[in-house]
């Protein structure tokens, strides 16, 4: 019988862009447990609708996460319309859902560069996030910031896009296209990859479900479940069908973002061809008064907004569950049994976002 | 044959333009980079001081300026968005870091004071001659005084 001993991981690691921490229980070179702890960079911006009013907050909302901010901006933007019986306009929709789309295709390149890096391919890693930058360049030209948009309000969207600026992304959209698909050559073919990936990290269905795993993570371990398929903004009127992927391991996990990636490049392509005309926002008018639960598909997985208003301009509670929240007690699982080689890229493969995760 | 195979490659390096963007960036128009104000326009209403959600505003109508603290603003664009005369603009530029929480002021120039207490001192004119219109009319007779009246609330 081998003795145990705990290795401590993070909150500090060369893979961890964010800081969380692990207690690694080992036996020789296997986990046996892993103890997540998290808590060290709380902000409190929940507590924040205490000081700003409702139309503020979406400001707030968006700086709770650098990677989803628009995704955060928009499901806080649409809970409280659904509190204030909004009707938001045709066109506002579509762009919010060409920006979200284009907002997953940044996370996603961010991601895969970061799983690059994490294995070891320098080189590969750079040019994920030179790809990136193209996506970064067209927020930056349709919304005028890179990182933080500030787009999203209450009742529309702050800024119009010009048809010709259209007209470009989908040219950029189609070279970005031709990009990837070399790009994901030696993530999906390259053999010394596949060692690294391949049955590393097997998460059953079974596992998925009961865990409450959400996004790429789940849908990886061959359960179709998208929250865009509800048709929220724009989801509804174009052509959508959730990626899934049967095998559950790492690789799964990296097929099915690949896969994501194109996808939303076929998304903001329909968008684009339908996208209709007329106003961007309608006025708001009153106080939201009432409660609502808002999900929407984050990068990473189901986000889930819950907002309360009790008739003034300051909100009585808004509360955030993000997906890597959900997802970390599927790492805990995937992690039992593994080498201690594997447990980088075995945190990485869930995407973890802790910004998010404590707000 | 590896000679060959790597040919390829070297031509392609050699006449291929670099992989790598320059270091001067090209903003696009849209950028929120700073915020700017002409104050020659301003009337110092102090509306963006209040939509500002960072409080990063500062309008002093006494003292004719108008400052802001690059450190706090958060380039959403509300005041630039909710600015009356359009004095506001966003410039391209992004803030410059700093050891310490800047706050910059933008003063009035003397002509702009002058220009504005012109049209100050036009418009209470108008409004005393309106009231002496008014005093006139209703002096006159009961029956002229109440549409009088009407007008002076549609000026309200």
């Amino acid at each position: 019988m081998s003795n145990r001993s705990v290795i401590p991981f993070g909150p500090q690691h060369p893979v961890l862009p964010e800081p969380i921490h692990l207690d690694l229980v080992m036996e020789d070179e296997k986990v046996v447990e892993a103890i997540p702890s998290i808590g060290f960079i709380h902000r409190g911006l929940e507590k924040l609708v205490d000081k700003k009013d409702f139309n503020e907050m979406v400001y707030v909302a968006e700086r709770i996460c650098g990677i989803c901010s628009l995704g955060h901006g928009l499901g806080y933007s649409e809970a409280v319309e659904h509190i204030m019986d909004i009707e938001v306009p045709a066109r506002a929709r579509y762009l919010r859902t060409i920006w979200s789309e284009l907002s997953r295709i940044h996370s996603h390149l961010l991601w895969l560069g970061l799983l690059a890096d994490a294995f070891g391919f320098e080189s590969l890693y750079m040019d994920c996030w030179r790809l990136r930058e193209e996506a970064l360049d067209m927020f930056e030209a349709s919304t005028g910031g890179r990182v933080i948009f500030s787009v999203m309000k209450i009742g529309g969207v702050r800024r119009d896009v010009t048809d010709e600026m259209l007209k470009d992304f989908n040219e950029r959209i189609f070279k970005m296209e031709e990009d990837l698909k070399t790009l994901t050559r030696p993530f999906l073919e390259d053999a010394a990859v596949q060692t690294r990936l391949r049955g590393v990290g097997v998460l059953t269905s079974e596992q998925a479900d009961a865990l409450g795993c959400t996004g790429p993570f789940l849908r990886a371990s061959g359960i179709s479940c998208d929250i865009r398929s509800t048709g929220y903004c724009a989801y509804g009127d174009i052509d959508f069908t959730p990626i899934v992927s049967t095998e559950g391991d790492s690789y799964a996990r990296t097929k099915c973002r690949i896969l994501e990636i194109f996808q939303a490049f076929d998304l903001i392509h329909q968008c684009i061809d339908k996208m209709p005309s007329g106003d961007i926002e309608v006025p708001v008018k009153g106080m939201p008064n009432g409660e609502y639960m808002m999900r929407i598909e984050q990068p990473r997985g189901e986000a889930l907004y819950y907002v309360k208003a009790n008739g003034t301009k300051f909100i009585d509670r808004m509360r955030v569950r993000t997906p890597t929240f959900a997802n970390l007690s599927g790492l805990v699982e995937i992690l039992k049994g593994c080498d201690l080689a594997d447990v980088p890229i075995l945190v990485l493969t869930i995407d973890p976002c802790i910004s998010c995760t404590e707000r | 044959m590896a000679f060959i195979s790597f040919k390829k490659t070297i031509l392609r390096n050699l006449f291929s333009k670099p992989y790598t963007r320059k270091t001067e960036k090209e903003y696009p128009e849209g950028t929120r980079g700073h915020v700017e104000n002409d104050m020659d326009v301003c009337i110092l209403c102090g509306l963006c001081s209040i939509k500002c959600p960072t409080h990063a505003i500062t309008v002093d109508k006494a003292a004719k300026t108008w400052s802001i603290r690059p450190m706090s603003c958060i380039q959403c664009r509300c005041c630039v968005d909710n600015c009356p005369k359009k004095c506001l603009s966003m410039g391209t530029k992004f803030q410059e870091p700093g050891e310490e929480k800047i706050s910059k002021t933008f003063k009035q120039s003397e002509k702009a004071i002058a220009a504005q207490e012109a049209l100050m001192k036009a418009a209470k004119e108008r409004a005393a001659q309106a009231a002496a219109a008014k005093a006139a009319a209703a002096q006159g007779g009961a029956a002229p005084a109440a549409p009088a009246q009407n007008s002076e609330e549609k000026k309200d």
